[in-house]
């Protein structure tokens, strides 16, 4: 019997389980498929029929933010086939990326103290962007078709896991400076 | 435009009946109800032909009730009785809303608990019943211009509303008797009202500047899908503020001290308001203030320093605004449509400033103030089903993160801010003594690390975990938050085999008994009544459940099952058919349930399918 809940998140939305995915097709056929599962399409439906609605569009929802995601998507792939994700993480003994990540941090600490607190976080703000984009890139390269160059991608996920964490920092102090400023 | 059909008498030719739904806006300062008529969403005046109902309710020493204008009225005459602005008392404890500034006139019991009462000549009630007066009161308006009973109402809730506020307003409606399909956001609402819903797609802009609170949204809409990438916004911003800088500026130029009297006081803050809303069509308003010591202050307030006062809160909304857009993802130039809502986007500048950033003229051709209202009839017409072709589909977002309490006082977020609903998500704990057999769950909502800074949601304790070393057991606590941003938590430990598991409905909300004796309480009449009222709903149930079965064996039956499985469905069918017609309550239910078992398989092998269907560019239909 076909059962919706057990099948991978690729194959819940028809397309191929590799890196490089079509986002903006991946979109559409979310959006197609909450079409047709979502609650409120069974807003006057039987609470049975509420109840499997709402555990199906869950995991659409989860199924589309992971895929969406290339760190996510990443990890997933390499859940898939059978690795450990989270391997990378003792491995990200790369001098020149602490290095990075370290200076990053203290001009974060210090932005407060400067003349234009605001413009100085801007500027980490745009560093981190490029150097996500720079990772994600690296990233993709490690997954080439069926093949998947694991240690490469764990160490990648990682760094890029520190870039998120940096960056959702920077966000969150550019927050609070704007709200003191006003 | 279609023609209309003329049938026999008695024959009807509509494949179905059109039900009766509302939209109902249940604002802090007025709410209103709307409906579809004639393709034709608008909200429904009261005998007097006013659209507005003041959210204000006065309880009278007979027990009655008096809800509106009315009641508003009396507000100064008997405070104690007279409660306004529930809203902001909603799913709050009395700490939360002396937080927020408001100042409350009422006698509050029951201060330490999660749903305090307000006491009054007819007795001590909750924000819940407060609020339950007021849909009570759209409900019979609509129902009386209708002219039958509503079968579902969509009730909007701000973007920014937490869960306990959510259930709050859930309750307040079940204890109106009414059917809530859906709690839907004030903006999606509003750009469901100026039809963006059916436009090319793109990404919407939602500006909402009320009395007291300002919200902003960004939605994307890509074939008829609404998507809520993101929401931001200020509880303590609005037009309030802006009538606060007018009578600042008015003390400084008359030199009326700061101690000045509460009277003197209240009149300013009238006259302000007054000055605000000449200034939205002139260019000066002109200021006669009388002083405490009977002298009057002239003077004119221009348009030009009108802006100046209220830059900096302009500039606040911006700052949010820009911080949304970023949350979502969205640069400011991707944005095709802006939409203004609330009465204070009325202000000249407001407009023009919003316009500036977005870089486009913002939507405002509908009332600011009835936009939200006619946004959720128009939702309402399609959830409660007529208008199944209609593709037009919400999806949501929760406003604030959601986490449990773990060692030292932080916050482990379980579910981050503006993921879309609904969704679930796990997290597993363990014990950190030898032979612990319980453990505490706290769950807190918002953003900070600190508990102390979040909302505390609720608490509950998982008991009966086999005593093992610390650390061996593996709890896993589940997250579910349904497509109305509802959220249910359950524990499990894992490990043993031994499941013990708990769901919660967290403390704040009422419990569906409290919800019973409520009702019982309310009603007038005996409990006769009140058991002749649950068989009629539970009969209603059944024949909710048979019409849908009918109508999905007629469509795919054979497709999806073998002869003896339908038939024992059908018999299961024939036997709740039978109990509908000569059972009690209780005997109902649980031919339902049975019922739902003998078909379970069947009714996920169709969802599976049709979402197989759905990959595959199909229809259900187009197999036969």
């Amino acid at each position: 019997m076909g059962n919706g809940l057990t099948s991978d998140y690729f194959e819940l939305f028809g397309i191929e389980p590799r890196f490089d995915i079509d986002t903006a097709e991946l979109s559409r056929r979310y959006r197609q498929l909450q079409q047709t599962v979502h609650p409120d399409r069974y807003a006057n439906a039987t609470d049975q029929e509420r109840r499997l609605s709402m555990q199906q569009a869950t995991r659409i929802n989860e199924a589309y933010q992971t895929l969406k995601d290339p760190v996510a998507r990443a990890r997933y792939l390499l859940e898939l086939a059978g690795e450990d994700p989270e391997g990378g993480q003792g491995s990200i003994q790369s001098p020149e990326f602490l290095m990075q990540q370290m200076e990053m941090r203290e001009a974060l600490a210090e932005a407060r103290d400067q003349a234009d607190p605001l413009a100085v976080v801007g500027d980490i703000l745009d560093q981190v962007a490029l150097r996500i984009r720079e990772t994600t890139s690296r990233l993709e390269a490690c997954f080439q078709g069926t093949h998947i160059d694991v240690d490469a991608a764990r160490d990648l996920i990682g760094k890029l896991q520190f870039l998120y964490k940096l960056r959702s920092e920077a966000e969150q102090l550019e927050a609070d400076l704007e709200d003191e400023l006003l | 435009m279609a023609l209309l059909q003329i049938s026999e008498p008695g024959q009807s030719t509509a494949p179905h009946q059109h039900r009766l739904a509302a939209g109902i806006d249940l604002g802090t300062t007025n709410s209103l109800v709307a409906s579809v008529r004639s393709g034709e969403a608008a909200t429904l005046p009261d005998e007097q032909g006013r659209h507005l109902l003041p959210s204000v309710v006065r309880y009278l020493e007979d027990g009655n009730v008096v809800v509106g204008h009315e009641a508003r009225a009396a507000e100064a005459e008997d405070p104690l009785n007279t409660i306004s602005s529930v809203k902001r008392l909603m799913g709050r404890g009395i700490a939360d809303v002396v937080h927020t500034g408001a100042r409350l006139p009422y006698e509050f019991i029951d201060v330490d608990s999660a749903v305090p009462k307000i006491h009054t000549v007819a007795g001590d009630v909750s924000a819940i019943e407060v609020s339950a007066e007021i849909l009570k009161a759209l409900r019979q308006r609509a129902e009386r211009t209708l002219g039958g009973e509503l079968e579902g109402v969509v009730i909007t809730v701000p973007a920014y509303f937490d869960d306990a506020q959510r259930q709050a307003t859930r309750d307040a409606a079940r204890l109106a008797g009414l059917k809530v399909l859906r709690l839907l956001n004030e903006p999606t609402a509003a750009a469901v009202a100026y039809g963006l819903d059916r436009s090319d797609g793109g990404v919407i802009a939602v500006y909402d500047l009320g009395g007291g609170t300002f919200d902003v949204s960004i939605l994307r809409l890509n074939r008829g899908v609404f998507e809520v990438l993101a929401t931001g916004g200020d509880t303590a911003l609005g037009g309030d503020d802006m009538d606060r800088a007018i009578a600042e500026w008015i003390m400084r130029q008359a030199g009326i001290a700061d101690d000045s009297g509460h009277h003197q006081m209240r009149r300013l803050m009238r006259d302000a308001r007054a000055a605000k809303e000449t200034l939205t069509s002139q260019d000066s308003a002109s200021l006669d203030i009388e002083l405490e010591d009977g002298s009057h202050w002239q003077g004119e307030l221009t348009r030009e320093q009108f802006d100046e006062l209220i830059e900096p809160l302009i500039r606040k909304t911006v700052s949010t605004t820009r911080r949304t857009l970023r949350d979502a993802g969205v640069d400011v130039d991707e944005v095709n449509e802006v939409v203004m809502v609330g009465g204070s986007t009325r202000v000249p500048r407001v407009r023009e400033a919003i316009g500036d950033f977005f870089g486009r003229v913002p939507h405002t051709e509908i009332d600011p103030d009835k936009v939200v209202a006619i946004g959720a009839a128009l939702q309402a017409d399609v959830l409660v089903g007529n208008k199944p072709e209609d593709e037009m589909l919400l999806l949501d977002v929760i406003p604030l993160s959601l986490g449990i309490e773990t060692m030292g006082g932080l916050v482990e977020k379980i579910i981050p801010r503006n993921t879309t609903i609904p969704v679930a998500r796990a997290q597993d704990f363990t014990t950190y003594k030898d032979g612990q057999t319980a453990m505490s769950i706290h769950v807190l909502q918002g953003e900070r690390e600190m508990v102390d800074d979040c909302r505390s949601l609720g608490r509950f304790t998982l008991r009966g975990i086999p005593p093992m070393v610390a650390g061996a057991a593996r709890i896993r606590v589940t997250f579910q938050v349904d497509a109305d941003g509802l959220l249910s938590v359950t524990a499990e430990e894992q490990t043993s085999g031994v499941q013990a598991s708990i769901e919660i409905k967290p403390s704040y909300g009422l419990t569906d008994t409290e919800i019973e004796s409520m009702l019982r309480d309310s009603m007038e009449h005996a409990r006769e009544d009140m058991e002749a009222r649950r068989l009629a709903e539970q009969r209603v149930e059944a024949d909710r459940v048979l019409e849908a079965l009918t109508a999905a064996l007629a469509e795919d039956g054979d497709r999806f099952l073998s002869v003896d499985e339908r038939d024992d469905i059908e018999s299961e069918m024939d036997r709740l058919a039978d109990l509908r017609a000569n059972g009690t309550v209780e005997q109902i239910k649980e031919g339902i349930r049975s019922l739902e078992k003998v078909c379970a398989g069947y009714v996920e092998r169709r969802m599976n399918t049709s979402i197989r269907d759905a990959m595959s560019g199909r229809n259900v239909e187009e197999f036969e």
